[in-house]
């Protein structure tokens, strides 16, 4: 045990109260220094009384209870702190007693935290101090050396802006943290800014659920807070928010808890989820989406009629189930009894689109005929440009972030230019 | 009292770029070391306005958005988001260049917090301006024969926004430093299209008054001035454009001297930012060449 955890022992047990925590005890007779009385020193397996200070200093040595109570007093500190529970947790502490803890900690301790298997190691027991390693718990098999290692919780910026495809996540909590990297060696401060970093602010809202603090604002708090362009969101129908939280929310694509409902006396139906930690408002994905729902459920129900065989509308069904289901890319190609497999998606469109792109030939809009298929598709695009022009008119009030024009730019990326979506507003 | 400083800024949820200048610049403060904590908030991304200072332990907690003008992002979304009570922008007692700062209490935390006005319209973002002219010619020394352009979307969506143009190219203009200053706007006269027309300079530095690179820095404008035909193919720097050579610097807020900006902020505010400003400053500095070259 190092000298700077005695010295605080004995400053501790000479003042007022002595020391007790985690099964600790240390104290002197009379309470205090000028008193002269002798030390006790207990523990649940030992007892002591009536101690000399070098005496003490040979019960103290080597016992786990000792450099313990440093670790979490001196070190840590900051009783009724986020980090303190959350580190607490790390290692179980408020279930196991301390040579359990230690036993455990030697081997290694793994907690979970949504995709974060965090690990607690106490490489020397006479320091008591952990040591922690943070990563994607699909790596939880993997040495150290075959990841990419960081010590800097700010690389986790980084590191959580992309997936395993080099895709943008705009979502932290999203169930596509990218895997093959460690933070390792960490001290407990790094650790705790490691995982608020991949997961920002998610300690806090656990923090304050576990205290019954939790500051849930539901869907219609949320809603009606709104303004600028989302604050159409409020007429989405109630029957759709339960959609948003399905397709949004659920422990598939997000491993925060849901815990908003529609308000404080309407619970959905969707299942919020089995995560560490709790989701205590709408976010601003859910919100962004929300408002093309919102749009999108203004549209009032028409009837089609389509001649499809049953394999063929199952076969819709099966796309529309691999497209949610996020299970497009591990199709096989020449794998022709996936619904979504490409060569069999592509002979459905061959033989049920018509020149304009219509499903069987039937128009979107029976008094529409003859646009060619490319503006087909461009009318969803055309709602993206709408939607960009109301980011200028309103949320882009202060004229100059680039954010949301940076929204634009990856959206017109992606959808071709903006000369066609010009020309088919045109048309209109 | 321990004290912390949160930036704020919009975010993006498709172009993974737009957060960078923000981390950026929260990373050069908190190397200095005048906060004990240095966080970043977003409208789009994580942590959200929301809940960014809940993140934060200390009781005082400085909040500088990452806005280029007074609008309504900083007089509405930002205090209701942080749920600054009481908020109201006439708090701020601002003819639209002059929000400083205002405090409240969060009502979520009970943090006190001191509201600033946004980057975009301190004094010292002028500073910026010119070390962007600096840092894109190499040139620690850049103005003579040159021509100097800020340039803005225009006040089609707000008025205050075109205020900030031409409240620092007049600054620019007064310093005396280079051959000619314009204020040029993307969506009204004078437009940044015709960049070449209003300069007699050969050379003209273009720096855009926006937060981060984005489509309008990135496509639109570099398109519209002629320097490239298709902005994914790039451009030169220094492009040559009608007979002139034209210096486009991309987004101010990309300059790594806008964390001194934050700073100031910050201190106007009445945080504690002693050395903090001096050593930001000088470790953003642009190095003049070196001698042999």
């Amino acid at each position: 045990m190092p000298a700077r955890q005695f010295d605080a022992l004995i400053e501790a047990a000479d003042a007022d109260g002595g020391v007790e925590f985690d099964g600790l005890r240390v104290s002197r007779a009379g309470g205090e220094a000028a008193s002269g009385g002798g030390y006790t020193f207990v523990t649940p397996e030992h007892e002591a009384a009536d101690l000399s200070e070098s005496e003490l200093r040979a019960h103290a040595e080597g016992s786990p209870y000792v450099t313990n109570w440093y670790f979490w007093e001196h070190e840590v500190r900051r009783h009724d702190s986020p980090r303190r529970a959350f580190l607490r947790r790390a290692e179980a502490a408020d279930e196991h007693a301390v040579h359990e803890r230690y036993e455990a900690l030697a081997e290694g301790l793994v907690t979970e935290w949504g995709q974060l298997r965090i690990e607690a190691t106490l490489p020397d027991a006479d320091d008591g101090a952990r040591r922690y390693d943070v990563r994607h718990v699909a790596d939880a098999g993997r040495a150290v050396d075959d990841l990419e290692t960081y010590r800097d919780p700010l690389d986790a910026r980084e590191l959580a802006k992309y997936d395993d495809d080099g895709m943008y996540r705009p979502l932290k909590t999203a169930t596509n943290a990218p895997t093959g990297w460690a933070f390792h060696d960490l001290g407990w401060r790094d650790a705790v800014e490691t995982v608020e970093t991949l997961y920002p602010a998610t300690v806090a809202n656990w923090y304050r659920e576990r205290e019954g603090t939790l500051d849930i604002d539901h869907w219609s708090d949320t809603a009606e807070r709104q303004t600028g362009i989302y604050g159409v969101v409020e007429e989405l129908p109630r029957e759709a928010v339960e959609w948003v939280a399905e397709a949004a929310c659920d422990d598939s694509q997000c491993v925060k808890r849901r815990e908003w409902q529609y308000d404080e006396d309407d619970e959905l139906a969707a299942d919020g989820g089995d995560g560490a930690f709790p989701c205590r408002e709408p976010c601003s994905l859910v919100v962004a989406a929300a408002r093309r729902w919102t749009k999108l459920e203004e549209e009032d129900p028409r009837e089609y009629t389509f001649r499809l065989t049953p394999s063929e509308k199952e076969q819709i069904e099966g796309i529309l189930d691999a497209v949610a289901d996020g299970r497009v890319d591990g199709i096989r190609e020449a794998d022709v009894y996936e619904d979504a497999n490409r060569y069999r998606t592509r002979y459905l469109r061959a033989k049920l689109f018509d020149d304009d792109g219509d499903l069987a030939g039937v128009p979107t809009d029976p008094a529409e005929h003859g646009h060619d298929g490319e503006d087909h598709h461009g009318e969803d695009h055309d709602d993206h440009d709408e939607e960009d022009h109301g980011d200028h008119g309103d949320d882009d009030h202060d004229g100059h972030d680039d954010g949301d024009h940076g929204d634009h730019d990856s959206e017109a990326h992606g959808d071709h230019d903006g000369e066609e979506h010009d020309d088919h507003d045109d048309e209109e | 009292m321990s004290q912390a400083l949160v930036v704020v800024a919009h975010g993006s949820h498709l172009n993974p770029g737009s957060s960078a200048p923000t981390y950026e610049h929260a990373d050069t403060i908190r190397a200095a070391g005048a906060f004990e904590e240095v966080r970043t908030g977003f409208w789009k991304e994580e942590p959200s306005l929301r809940e960014v200072l809940r993140t934060c332990e200390a009781d005082e907690v400085y909040v500088v958005p990452m806005f280029i003008s007074e609008g309504y992002f900083t007089e509405q979304v930002i205090p209701r988001e942080l749920r600054l009570e009481g908020w109201d922008v006439e708090d701020w007692d601002s003819d639209g260049l002059s929000a400083d700062v205002a405090t409240y209490t969060a009502a979520d935390t009970g943090q006190t917090v001191h509201y600033c006005g946004p980057v975009g319209t301190h004094g010292s973002m002028t500073d910026v301006l010119v070390r962007r002219a600096e840092s894109v010619t190499g040139d620690p020394d850049v103005g003579e024969g040159f021509g100097f352009a800020v340039v803005g979307h225009g006040t089609e969506r707000n008025e205050n926004s075109a205020k900030a143009i031409e409240y620092h190219a007049d600054r620019v203009r007064d310093l005396d430093r280079f051959e000619e200053v314009q204020a040029l706007y993307m969506d009204e006269e004078p437009e940044v299209d015709d960049v070449t027309d209003f300069f007699e300079s050969e050379d003209v530095v273009v720096v855009p008054l926006f937060v981060s690179d984005g489509f309008h820095t990135q496509e639109d404008i570099p398109e519209d001035m002629g320097l490239t035909d298709d902005y994914r193919t790039g451009y030169d720097v220094p492009a040559a454009v009608d007979g002139h050579r034209v210096w486009y610097a991309g987004a101010v807020g990309t300059e790594a001297l806008m964390a001194d900006v934050v700073l100031e902020r910050a201190a106007d505010a009445g945080a504690d930012v002693s050395g903090a400003i001096e050593t930001v400053r000088e470790t953003t500095r642009v190095a003049a060449p070196e001698a042999d070259d």
